[in-house]
This record gives C-alpha cells, structure tokens and sequence, in this order.
C-alpha cells in the first residue's frame, strides 16, 4: 500500500516537473508546478513527517498564486504560444547541469537508512526547538537576508515608478 | 481521552478499511453541508431582510422555508452557458479547486468530543494550508473565463485572499504559542473553564476581521462587487456550476465560524465541560457557530463596501503590525513564565488600541462651516476620510 501510495507520488511530481518545462502556455505551467509541489507534499506525509508537508502546501499554495499573477500580468494570451527562448539559453544549461550533478553527487554520498523501521519520527516540537534554540543565529540571519532582498525589490519597484 | 474516528453510523464504525471509513464520512459531511448551505441561504435572506425591515422570501411554503428548494431545482435546471472564448481547462478546472479544498478542511474539525472524520496532530494547521489552496481557483476562474471583469475580480481575489491569510494565520499563532500545541481538540480542551476570548481579544478581532476578508463577504466582497465588477470571477458562471461557487462559499463560511468557534469561544468545552453527551456538545457548537453566521450577516448590513486601496492597506499597515506585536508579547509572556492576566492586559491593550486607530480613521468629522473666498468655497467641504 505504501508502495503504491510512493509510485502514485512519484508520478505525480515527475509529471508535473516535465509540464513545467514542456508546456508552452504560462498558466498550465504554473499549474503543472503545484501538482508536483502537491506531490512533494504526499511524499512528506509517506516520511511521517505532518509538518512539513502542510507548510509545503501552505507555502508554495500562496507562491503559486503570486506566480500565476505574474504570469498573468506579464504575458499575452496571444503570445503564450510562442517560443519562448534568448541568448543566454547555454549559461541556463550549465546552471541546470550543475544543480542536476550536485544533487546526484548528494545523493551518492548519503548514507540512506535502509529499514524503513528504523526512521526516526521527529514531532513538530522538536524542529521548532531545533530552529529557535540551537540554530537560532543561522535563522536569524536567513530571515535577515530575506528581509533584505524584500525590502531591495520594493526599492527597486518604487524607483521604476517614480521615473515615468 | 477517546479520539476514535467515530462517524455518523455506529456501524461505520465497525469499518476496518480506513480508506473506506473516510470516505463515508466526507460523503455524510458533504451531505450535511450542502442542506446546511441550503438552509443558510433561506436565513441570509430572512436576516438581512428583518434588519432591512422588509419580509425576505414568503411565498413558497411557511415563511417562505422551501424557497432553497425551488432555487435548488431552478440552478439545477438552468442551462450552463461556457464562453466560446474561454478557456476549456481552467474553466472546468476552477471549480474543483475551489469545491474540493473547502470539503477536505471540514475533516479536520471535530464537532464534538469523539464525533469527527480523522484526528491530527496539526489539525489547525492543516485547516489553514487546505483552506488556502482555494485561492488559486479564483485566479484560475478569472483567467478562463476571458472577460475582462472577470479577470479583474480574479486579481482583486488573489490580493486580498493572499494578504488577509497573513494576518489570519499570525492571530492563529498567537493562540497555538498560549496552548503550546497546533490541534484544535487540545485548543478546545485548553478552554475547560476561560475561553480564549477572554485572554487573547486582540488575536480575536484580529481572526474575524481577516476571515470576513477571506470569505468575500461584504463589506470585503471587493473581488464579486456587483457595482464595480458586476459579480467578479463568477460572471460568465452559470447554473449548476454557479450554485457550486455559491455553495463552496457558504461551507466556508461554516468551516471557518466553527473554527472560531473552537478556538476562541471554547467550542464544546467551554462552560459545560467534556461530559455533558454529543449531544449537547453538538448543541452547543452550532450556537456558537451560528454566533459568528449571525455577526457575519450583521457586518453585511450595516457597512458599506470598502475601496481596494483601503482593504489593502488596512491589511498590511494595521492588521500585520499588530498580529505581530501580539505574537512578539506573548513570547515575552512565555519566556519568563508571567501569569495569564499578563496575556489579557497586553492583548485586551492592543485591541482597545486597534478599535480606537479604526474608529479616528473611520469616524465622521464634525463639519466645519464653509469659509467664503469671494463666491467659492476655500476648501472642499468636510470630507469623509476613509
């Protein structure tokens, strides 16, 4: 049953990942992007782990939204059929490889726990403890950085603005 | 403590495939729902028509009772008309991803103490992520829809359903950091003998106003107002498919009166305790739901719509700043471990505070008289601000 549960997951995300790149129109894509998120989110519930899973489609269900907007905003309905590539497709490639090897290089590198009774549940408490306790600096300055690269994107809106 | 997944049947119960129980009971639920939906649109029209004084619905059988009935079959009947424009997948798609996660955040809700589809750990949380994968159903429907009114409610949906989740789930963080869990039954249990309420006011206002934005009620409804975008996304809806939009948006309505139910006013614990029977505990839920319902219907007639630019505002420059002084008072009141009416006097203080910041701002000024320059007035006459 788990088995199954897992192949179903699978499918869902490597489907949705393929529509994302394949999909000429904007808006299926971003649609396509929350079915494998949603995917993401079943295998995290498969791991027992709740709290991740709900926080992934708490997120990355509003995110979707934001982007569907952007697409909308950005794009004509006419124009979503064109191809749509530039110049610096190669430099994308390499980024896209690079990633693609770091992540098989994890992967490799790992050393996966083979009994599934062996896993370890980690309750929603203990992550909290672990991220405002002992990682409390790190965090800190992750939401330092985000913060500022917020506030750097409302700068640089207001100043498009202000010059029309 | 029995938390059994106990469904309306006894003999469901003796059901050993989870799978199978669980779908019964999101079958009994839908049930229920939709003849709860289809009486809540009987009283809206019944309420808002007293405190209109006017009689509502009157005709089809006594005191008008079976009008749900005559509109159910008339939107049943109706032809479903799709634009030749539209765009086919979105269309249709829409409505399942607004229909379907209003549905599942009902099976997180324990309506009584053991009468509920299935616990978790993180039943609120879970309530709140569900709940907003809606949203993109509004976008969706704006966008498939191809018209241009549609696709502004669509927009005007995103904004306002995005930014007014914020505000709503900070205000539920502040109760879940009083409690120290995220499971609405231990939040109702938490309320055996003070309800919520009464520690965290501020969270409170903060949690109604918020979901009267999240359920496009007036006076939020920005994104279906008939006066500037003749009904938003569902315009080119019709029939079948737009009763299922209206439905969606009553259970809703439902899920989150019950949530406020149980996490501020106590739900089925508060004052009665957990051993007075289903029953009453059912009773005693559904007064308190119909509470919010009767509050919400209340807002609805007595104030008029609000401008986008306001409805935004007041989310981001009023509502956030103080969500977050509640969650930042509470830790201080965590940390050194100070008495629960430390938690009252900070929250009771900033919701005084955000009443009085919303009545100067809303509040009628008292009119100056007109200084003459000549045959003109000086300035414009004493404006509303708003």
């Amino acid at each position: 049953m788990t088995l199954l549960f897992f192949y179903v997951m699978a499918g869902t995300i490597l489907a949705g990942a393929l529509g994302v790149v394949l999909v000429r129109n904007t808006v299926y894509a971003a649609l396509f992007l929350i079915m494998s998120l949603l995917g993401v989110a079943g295998l995290y519930i498969l791991l027992s782990s709740e709290f991740l899973a709900l926080v992934q489609v708490l997120v990355y269900g509003g995110a979707v939204m934001v982007l569907l907007v952007f697409a909308l905003m950005l794009t004509r309905v006419h124009e979503l059929d064109k191809k749509m590539s530039g110049d610096q497709w190669p430099l994308g490639a390499v980024a896209a490889l690079a990633l693609l090897g770091a992540f098989i290089g994890m992967w490799t590198q790992t050393d996966w726990p083979r009994d599934p009774d062996q896993v370890t549940l980690v309750p929603f408490a203990t992550i909290g403890d672990a991220l405002f306790n002992r990682w409390s600096v790190p965090f800190e300055i992750v939401s330092l950085v985000l913060l500022v690269a917020l506030a750097g994107a409302i700068i640089i809106a207001m100043q498009e603005e202000g010059e029309r | 403590m029995m938390r059994a997944v106990i469904l309306a049947a006894p003999s469901v119960d003796a059901l050993d495939n989870p799978a199978l129980s669980a779908l019964l009971g999101l079958i009994v639920i839908t049930l229920i729902m939709t003849l709860g939906v289809m009486f809540a649109t009987w009283y809206e029209r019944k309420a808002v028509a007293r405190m209109q004084q006017r009689l509502g619905p009157m005709r089809v059988g006594p005191w008008g009772l079976l009008q749900p009935i005559a509109d159910t079959l008339k939107l049943v009947s109706k032809e479903g008309v799709r634009p030749a424009s539209a765009d086919r997948i979105a269309w249709d798609l829409s409505l399942a991803a607004i229909f379907v996660p209003a549905f599942l955040v009902l099976v997180a809700i324990p309506f009584t103490a053991d009468w509920f589809v299935s616990p978790m750990d993180l039943s609120l949380l879970y309530i709140l992520a569900v709940g907003g994968l809606s949203f993109i159903g509004f976008l969706l429907a704006g966008w498939g829809s191809d018209n241009k009114y549609a696709l502004l409610g669509g927009m005007r949906a995103a904004a306002q359903l995005i930014s007014y989740e914020i505000p709503m789930i900070l205000s539920m963080l502040a109760v879940v950091m009083v409690v120290g869990s995220a499971d609405v039954y231990r939040i109702i249990l938490y309320q055996d003998v003070v309800p919520l309420i009464v520690w965290q006011p501020l969270a409170f206002i903060i949690f109604l106003t918020a979901t009267i934005a999240e359920l496009e009620r007036q006076p939020f409804d920005i994104p279906t107002g008939e006066s500037e975008v003749a009904g938003g996304v569902f315009i080119e809806y019709s029939g079948i498919r737009w009763s299922l939009f209206q439905l969606t948006g009553y259970v809703n309505m439902y899920a989150y009166s019950l949530l406020g139910a149980f996490v501020f006013l106590g739900g089925w614990e508060w004052p009665f305790g957990t051993d007075i029977g289903w029953g009453y505990q059912l009773l005693l839920t559904m007064v308190k739901m119909a509470l919010f319902i009767v509050f919400f219907l209340w807002v609805r007639t007595s104030f008029p719509r609000l401008r986008v630019d306001q409805l935004m505002s007041y989310a981001w420059k009023v509502l956030l700043p103080f969500a977050l002084a509640q969650i930042f008072l509470n830790g201080l009141v965590l940390v050194y471990d100070l008495p629960d009416v430390v938690l009252l006097a900070t929250s009771g203080g900033g919701a005084l505070a955000l009443c009085w910041l919303v009545y100067s701002v809303v509040r009628v000024k008292p009119r100056q008289p007109l200084r003459m320059v000549g045959n003109v007035p000086a300035t414009a006459p004493g404006s509303v601000s708003g």
